[in-house]
């Protein structure tokens, strides 16, 4: 069953002036007729599908839009052209560590972090204290959440979105959170996930750990496909790319 | 429309706890370390109601019997409509890392605000009445209908605050054009001046203003002890209902594009 369809996908950002001046300038700009729009594609014909349980890693150069075709998936943001098909719960770690709320305390923020993840208020009183846990937070639950050190602060993140059982998991960038310890359980935890049969695109620059784990890849390069394929063709294609950079 | 307004309140519904934590943190962010605490929210329209005693019973208060109830309604209702816009125009770039990395509904953000400011109002009109109490003015059972222009009042602010986050997250100087706008509009919401003067065809200019129909609506009420007429409760209404679905119709229109803007 096809779990993960994109086809033709395309994002453009409006650029150019418009966002920094404001509304004054946008209508003396349109009275004087000088007004004009300049567009950026983000992404631009990215067409791929996923069955269950297949592992898609997205690989690139900075800038590439793997972020962006990451939130295109999580439905965090509407493709300008193109349709796609997701079905199937998902969980999406972006950015970990952002979005908390920096005044409130720990314990707050894992509630508000919970409620924004759609979990609901008994299942947030139930498994508390097991997140708290997993983070290895719990001297911390009643400190400010800006006392936190960063990887600490992406612990607790990937420790309450991790806790729920996914079809669709997106992990961007997040398979290297926290110590050495921590990055083993959080790999162990993640893997438990994938291999319940979770379908799972993740983004890594680290092409051992693609090579390793992916079962297709997307290669993209400034918003475009350039490829879409067996993994060990497609990432040494890639690297022969990197080379001659 | 109808149908659209069903299914947000069915996701309202589904979203109940985000929602309840969503105000919790708005309000615990106010009170939090702050010495006086709640206090504070009180203190601040008392303030500016002790300073427009001081400087306007002179000039306006000497024909207007409970010139302080009255000068009280406008600024009472004046600055519920101000707080709750201002903090609805704030809310998606307030909450913007996390709309940027969680799928989540972002008019949440916007109407915990709006509920969060009614909150406030609620706490400031507990001073309200006792003011009308030290006054001398009676209560009636008349003041139960103070409901129908609060509620009134809080879906016109939930229409403006869907125009002005809309609006804020593309134009970063709204925040700047709206804050003329509140202030002009303060100086026609008749807050510190009666409209007697003007002969009765005028004074039916002001009704145009939304903010001014529901102070007058208080002011009726409480100074006056009346219900206001039909004709004043559907305009009431009108106002809210018309702002609520432009509102909704801009947002929805553009609610999409945020994330390229954020």
């Amino acid at each position: 069953m096809k779990k993960i369809e994109l086809n033709d996908i395309s994002v453009s950002y409006i650029t150019g002036d418009f966002s920094t001046t404001g509304l004054k300038d946008v209508i003396i700009q349109k009275l004087k007729r000088t007004y004009e729009k300049k567009e950026f594609m983000a992404l631009n014909g990215i067409t791929f599908s996923l069955e269950q349980g297949e592992l898609l890693g997205i690989i690139g150069t900075n800038g590439a839009g793997k972020s962006t075709l990451c939130k295109v998936i999580s439905g965090i943001m509407r493709p300008t052209k193109g349709t796609m098909s997701v079905k199937g719960s998902i969980a999406s770690l972006l950015e970990l560590g952002t979005g908390f709320d920096p005044d409130l305390t720990v314990k707050e923020n894992t509630f508000l972090r919970g409620a924004l993840l759609g979990y609901t208020k008994e299942f947030m009183n139930k498994t508390y204290d097991s997140i708290i846990d997993f983070a290895e937070l719990k001297e911390f639950e009643n400190r400010k959440f800006s006392h936190l050190s960063s990887g600490m602060k992406s612990r607790l993140a990937f420790s309450i979105a991790c806790l729920v059982n996914p079809e669709i998991l997106i992990l961007d960038e997040v398979l290297s959170v926290g110590d050495g310890a921590f990055r083993k359980k959080s790999e162990a935890k993640m893997l438990e996930v994938i291999q319940g049969g979770a379908t799972t695109i993740l983004v890594s620059h680290s092409l051992a750990q693609i090579r390793r784990m992916a079962t297709k890849v997307l290669w993209i390069e400034k918003g475009k496909q350039i490829d879409f394929g067996e993994t060990e063709e497609i990432c040494d294609k890639y690297e022969e790319f990197l080379k001659k950079k | 429309m109808l149908n659209s307004i069903k299914e947000n309140i069915h996701k309202i519904k589904k979203y109940q706890f985000l929602f309840s934590e969503l105000v919790k943190r708005d309000f615990k962010k106010k009170y939090k370390r702050t010495i006086l605490g709640m206090f504070w929210s009180i203190l601040s329209p008392l303030m500016q109601l002790a300073v427009m005693a001081v400087v306007f019973t002179k000039f306006f208060g000497r024909n207007t019997e409970h010139y302080i109830i009255y000068l009280f309604s406008g600024n009472l209702v004046f600055s519920f409509f101000k707080d709750a816009t201002n903090g609805g125009m704030h809310a998606l770039m307030q909450n913007a890392n996390i709309i940027k990395n969680i799928n989540v509904p972002k008019y949440l953000f916007m109407i915990s605000k709006e509920v969060s400011a009614c909150i406030n109002f609620g706490l400031t009109l507990i001073i309200y009445f006792l003011f009308v109490a030290i006054d001398g003015i009676p209560f009636s059972w008349n003041f139960l209908t103070l409901i129908y222009p609060i509620a009134c009042l809080l879906i016109f602010n939930i229409g403006v605050g869907f125009i002005l986050s809309a609006m804020f997250v593309v134009f970063k100087d709204v925040q700047y054009l709206y804050e003329i706008f509140t202030q002009l509009l303060m100086y026609v919401s008749a807050i510190f001046y009666t409209v007697d003067v003007y002969p009765d065809k005028i004074q039916l200019v002001f009704f145009i203003n939304p903010v001014y129909s529901y102070i007058a609506y208080f002011r009726s009420v409480v100074l006056e002890g009346a219900i206001p007429p039909l004709w004043h409760h559907l305009l009431c209404f009108g106002y809210a209902m018309i702002m609520l679905i432009t509102g909704m119709v801009i947002y929805k229109k553009n609610n999409y594009k945020f994330m390229y803007y954020i």
